[in-house]
Parts: structure tokens; C-alpha cells; sequence
């Protein structure tokens, strides 16, 4: 089949031209979603409204709005993307994005809720002295949220892009505005409802695709496996490639995919909008089995796109490969789940498909945004400017500049680093949340003698290592700066930077006893374990 | 914060309660549940990864000999692995539901008397 691959770019698709589905489902979304939002926006008056939905969010509700904040749009298109076009590696990548959640539940999930008020610091900073460790925290916190949020802000802006054919400074100020509406009126009630519309709208979607897909094969996956493996046998899709060629490597992501999630501001904050530790017990069972279910899914969408994107001719024979479809939409197979949609249901599927994608970065920006904003108002402004003799009033005006304000930023980085590769930063972020703010969480729940120097160098040599190290990689050193040689020889330095400073807070801590904090750690665990005094 | 601001009958009701048996055990069980779990995460999970980096021709091996039987290992271990978290996950929270909360409360009313 010579002419195979000049077929390829003739392949219609309405992606990229707004229709008239993906504008309506897209409008439709937004107009539900604001009128969440005026709802919310009565009952948030408070500062544990704004920032914890009043502690009045379900189990069941918080597990979809863990899952929501989790399956960002990041994950569901370049994870299907990924199976299409790399097959087998693109499920082990997958497997690891749930790890983070069964250690969540063993290690800080009922702690955190039955020690904290708003935002993780408030239980790394509970028996230590509350100036150094909340700066030191607010510092871990933010570096996290705003790497997170520059890579969903310019993925978004590309995505938008393409599905919609906006242009990337429009879709960046939309994105912006629309979730900036959520957050500071609505507060954590609204960005929690509309988490749970996105992720209830998400799943269905994926479902219904998978249901289509698994429809063209007999609903056998077998089948689906064996027309994959049939279609591109030169790629042996079905095993493992190159993303696992290095163990050491492979061990680093997992560590930090896994102990990353017990770092992360925007996820720990949901913990305190649930009643109590019950609730956020089960709702990490929700929500473990809700993200564990859309990944083993996920790549059923992406083998069928592979092999139901290709083209054929009236007599049945390959005009065009799948994956060269895929790629010649973008060349990093983000766009297979959506021209899926419209091969199997048509344009309004692909209208749907789409619009769900953009709710799906309005809600995890919405997420960071107020995550990012308490990390300022809460930790610094008003646990260490106003030494936390803040009134209702001032903590909730506080808590919406910084909401602003971060906002602005957002947009502004977005914009700043458009066209760039900034994959790199999510990955960023997992180092630094597993580095920086999981070792001092754990500890500071655990260990009886750790310290306030103790917490502070372990957040800060936990930072420093991890964005040093990722800087030094071939990632930012030689693809950015086009360096010849990466220094540092990994793609991710977690197992480095995560050991580094649980030996700086160890180290620290043994050289500043603070017998006032461990005097304390007694009396900290009939919070801890009872719920004694919990808010 | 506000457990030193009770009045010194209470807070030596606390000191009591810290102090004993039962809570000391209760502590200890959870460390040891938790710790178990967590532990056969690593095993699952960095052992699935540590399989498929330094065995792919056992992971590739198909479960069957039929010809159109193409389904591997490796497939199933993916799925499994994802599956195997979650059951880790529900273990605690039955583990939790039965017999931590019973006993959580029965101190916490021990306490108020």
C-alpha cells in the first residue's frame, strides 16, 4: 500500500472549527456551571466557607471531586494519546498515576483532616513554632500549584486551540476569567461542584467511548488487543518499550507519581471540606476507585484509536494508518480521543468530547487557583503577618485578592510560556510535592522529635534538589538551553531529592531539640487518632 | 490548640487516656495495618515496574498457546496492578469502618466521663 502515507492529511475531521455541538454543549456547561456558582456564592461568606465549603461536602461528593481535580485533561487526552501511538508503555505510565492513592490513605489522609484547618501547613506548622515553618510551607506549596498551573494553562491554551480554533491569548484570558468567577464568588463550594460536574461528565464520556469502541470488536478486548498488534506489527505495541528501559529511572517516576500526590495543595485542601476523618477516609475509597476505573478504560480508547481512526478505501484497502491520523492532528497523539469521538458518533460527540475537555481544565484551574491563593492569605498573610488575629472579614478579603492575584498570574504565565514544551512542569511539580512538602507532612504526623529547623530545611533542600535536578536534566538543560550534555543523568530526580531531604529533616531536627514540640506530640495524638479538637 | 485551655481535670483525663493501654494499642494497630498495606503497595506496584524494566520477555509472554490468543502477561499485570490498589484501599476502610471508629468512640466516651 504505497500511498498510504499521503492520505493521511486529507482525513475530515470538524476539529478545530467551532460547530454549532461544541459551542452549544461548551456554553451549556458554563451556563450550568455559574449557576452552581451563584448558589455557592450565597452560602460562602465565611473563611472555613471559602476555603473548606463550610466542612459540608459528602463523602461521595469529595470522592468525585478528588477524582475531578486528578483526571485533568492532561490525563485523559495524552495518556489515550500515548496508548495510540506507543501502545503498551502508555498503560504502565498509567498504572502509576493511581498509586499516590492507597499511600494517601495509609499515611496522611485521616491525620491531616483530624490536625489541619485549611491547608497542609497548618499541620506541619501544629506543635512547631508557626513563622518559619508556614513561610517554608506556603514556599513548597506555591512552587507546586504554579508549576502545575503553567502546564495545565498552556496545555489548555493549545488544546483550546485545536478542538475549538480559538486563538491561544483568548483561550488563555477565558480560561482565566471564567474560573476566576468560580473561585471568588462561589469559593471552595463552587470549584467543589463544579469538580464533581466535570468528572461525572468525563467519566460518562470515556465510558461511552469505550463502550463504542468495545462495540467494533465484539466487546472482546482480546480482540482489540489482537487488531492492534495486527494493524502496526513492527511496533509490538502489546509489550513494553522504551519508557521502562531504565529501572533506576522508572523507580524515580513511580516514587515520584506516587508520593507526589501526598504533596500536592490543591488535592490535601479537599480533605478539609468533609466532615471528618470518616468522611475523608471514605472518601479516598471513592475516589481511588473512580480514577482506577478511567484508567483501565483509558486504554481501550487509545488501542481503538489506533486502529478505528484508519481509513480506508471502497475495496477495503489501508488508505491511512490510525496513528498517522492521530499525528497529523498533533504530533503528540493528544488529539486521538476526540476524532475517535467523531469517528464513532460523529461531530456532536466530538462537540461534547471537546467541551468536557475545556470544563475539565476550568475546574483543575479553578482547584489550583484557590489551593495556590490560601497558601498566601492563609499561611503568611494571616497565620504569620497578622500573627492569626485575623478577623472572618479580613481572612475572606485576603483570601480573595490572593485569589485574584494568582489568577492574573496564571493567565500571565500561560502566555508567557505559550508554544513552549512545558510537559516537563507537571512532572516538575510531582518532584517538588514529593520532595518538598510530602517529607515535612509525614514527619511532622509521625516523628516525635522532629523540629521546626527540621521542617524548614527538609521543605527547602526537598525544593532546591528537585528543581535543581530538573533543570541539570536533559529535559530543561539540553532541550531548553540546548546544552550538549545533561548534567544530571535522570528524567526524575525524585528518588534523589525526596531521600535528600528526609535526611536534611532528620538531620536538622536531631541538632535543634525542641522540647516544647515534643511535649506536644502526646497531646497531638488524641487529635490525631480520635479527632479530638478537630475542626 | 485548644486542649491546653481545658480545665485541669480534663487535660488530666487526657494525660490518662494518652497514657493508656487501650490507646496506646489502638495507635500501635493502626501504625501496623498501614504499614502492612503500604507496604504490599511497594511490592505490587515497584514490583510490577521492576518486572517489566528488567524481564520484558517474561512480560510479553502470552498467557496462551492458540494462535489468536494474543493476550500477554504484561496486559493482565497492568490491569491487575491498578485493580490490586484499589482492593488494598477497601481493605483499610473496612478495616477502619469495623474496628477503629468502634473503638475511637468507645475512648472518646471514656474521656467525657
Amino acid at each position: 500500500m504505497p500511498p498510504a502515507t499521503t492520505a493521511a492529511p486529507a482525513y475530515e475531521s470538524t476539529l478545530g472549527h467551532p460547530t454549532f455541538a461544541s459551542v452549544g454543549f461548551f456554553f451549556l456547561i458554563v451556563l450550568v456551571t455559574l449557576i452552581v456558582t451563584y448558589w455557592a456564592a450565597r452560602k460562602t461568606k465565611t473563611s472555613s466557607e471559602y476555603y473548606a465549603a463550610g466542612r459540608s461536602v459528602s463523602a461521595a461528593q469529595n470522592g468525585l471531586a478528588l477524582a475531578g481535580d486528578y483526571m485533568s485533561a492532561a490525563s485523559f487526552l495524552g495518556i489515550s494519546g500515548m496508548v495510540a501511538l506507543k501502545g503498551y508503555d502508555g498503560m504502565i505510565y498509567a498504572t502509576g498515576w493511581l498509586m499516590g492513592w492507597p499511600a494517601l490513605m495509609f499515611l496522611v489522609a485521616e491525620p491531616l483532616r483530624n490536625l489541619g484547618k485549611f491547608t497542609f501547613a497548618d499541620v506541619v506548622a501544629y506543635r512547631l513554632r508557626q513563622g518559619p515553618v508556614r513561610i517554608a510551607a506556603a514556599v513548597g506549596g506555591i512552587l507546586t500549584t504554579i508549576f502545575y498551573t503553567i502546564a495545565q494553562m498552556v496545555g489548555s491554551g493549545s488544546l483550546i486551540a485545536l478542538m475549538f480554533g480559538m486563538p491561544f491569548v483568548l483561550a488563555e484570558v477565558l480560561v482565566g476569567a471564567v474560573m476566576l468567577l468560580y473561585v471568588l464568588f462561589g469559593g471552595m463550594l463552587a470549584t467543589t461542584w463544579v469538580q464533581i460536574i466535570k468528572a461525572v461528565l468525563l467519566l460518562c464520556g470515556v465510558t461511552v467511548l469505550t463502550v463504542l469502541v468495545l462495540s467494533h470488536f465484539g466487546f472482546s478486548l482480546p480482540a482489540l488487543y489482537k487488531a492492534a498488534n495486527d494493524l502496526y506489527p513492527a511496533q509490538h505495541l502489546l509489550v513494553p518499550g522504551d519508557l521502562t528501559k531504565s529501572p533506576v529511572d522508572a523507580i524515580s517516576l513511580g516514587l515520584a507519581l506516587m508520593f507526589g500526590l501526598l504533596g500536592l495543595p490543591h488535592i490535601l485542601m479537599r480533605f478539609y471540606t468533609v466532615p471528618d476523618a470518616k468522611a475523608a477516609r471514605v472518601s479516598v475509597l471513592y475516589a481511588t476507585g473512580l480514577i482506577g476505573y478511567f484508567y483501565v478504560i483509558i486504554p481501550i480508547v487509545g488501542f481503538g484509536a489506533a486502529v478505528l481512526l484508519s481509513v480506508k478505501g471502497a475495496d477495503g484497502s489501508l488508505l491511512a494508518f490510525g496513528q498517522e491520523v492521530i499525528r497529523s492532528f498533533d504530533k503528540g497523539g493528544n488529539m486521538a480521543a476526540p476524532l475517535l469521538a467523531e469517528a464513532m458518533w460523529g461531530s456532536a460527540f466530538l462537540g461534547f468530547i471537546a467541551a468536557v475537555a475545556f470544563a475539565t481544565i476550568l475546574a483543575v484551574v479553578a482547584g489550583l487557583t484557590l489551593a495556590g491563593a490560601s497558601a498566601y492569605s492563609h499561611d503568611i498573610y494571616v497565620s504569620v503577618i497578622k500573627k492569626g488575629r485575623a478577623t472572618e472579614e479580613e481572612q475572606v478579603k485576603a483570601a480573595k485578592i490572593a485569589t485574584v492575584v494568582f489568577g492574573i498570574v496564571a493567565v500571565a504565565m500561560g502566555i508567557a510560556f505559550q508554544g513552549q514544551n512545558v510537559a516537563f512542569m507537571v512532572g516538575l511539580a510531582f518532584a517538588i510535592a514529593a520532595s518538598a512538602n510530602f517529607p515535612a507532612l509525614l514527619m511532622s504526623i509521625v516523628w516525635k522529635r522532629f523540629t521546626t529547623w527540621g521542617a524548614v530545611w527538609s521543605i527547602l533542600v526537598g525544593a532546591a534538589t528537585s528543581v535543581g535536578m530538573i533543570v541539570l536534566s536533559k529535559t530543561v538543560w539540553v532541550d531548553l538551553f540546548h546544552f550538549e550534555h545533561a548534567i544530571f543523568p535522570m528524567k526524575n530526580p525524585a528518588i534523589f531529592s525526596m531521600s535528600a531531604a528526609f535526611l536534611a529533616g532528620i538531620v536538622a531536627s536531631l541538632l535543634t531539640p525542641e522540647p516544647e514540640a515534643q511535649s506536644k506530640f502526646e497531646s497531638e495524638k488524641l487529635r490525631t487518632y480520635l479527632g479530638i479538637g478537630a475542626e | 490548640m485548644d486542649t491546653t485551655a481545658r480545665p485541669a481535670d480534663a487535660s488530666k483525663n487526657a494525660t490518662e487516656l494518652i497514657e493508656s493501654p487501650a490507646f496506646r494499642a489502638l495507635v500501635k494497630t493502626r501504625f501496623a495495618v498501614s504499614s502492612v498495606l503500604l507496604v504490599l503497595l511497594f511490592i505490587g506496584y515497584y514490583g510490577y515496574i521492576l518486572l517489566v524494566a528488567t524481564r520484558p520477555d517474561v512480560v510479553a509472554r502470552r498467557l496462551s498457546d492458540a494462535p489468536d490468543a494474543i493476550t500477554n502477561l504484561g496486559l493482565v499485570l497492568g490491569i491487575g496492578t491498578l485493580i490490586f490498589a484499589w482492593v488494598l484501599t477497601a481493605i483499610y476502610v473496612v478495616w477502619a469502618n469495623r474496628s477503629y471508629d468502634p473503638e475511637v468512640e468507645r475512648l472518646k466516651n471514656q474521656l467525657k466521663r
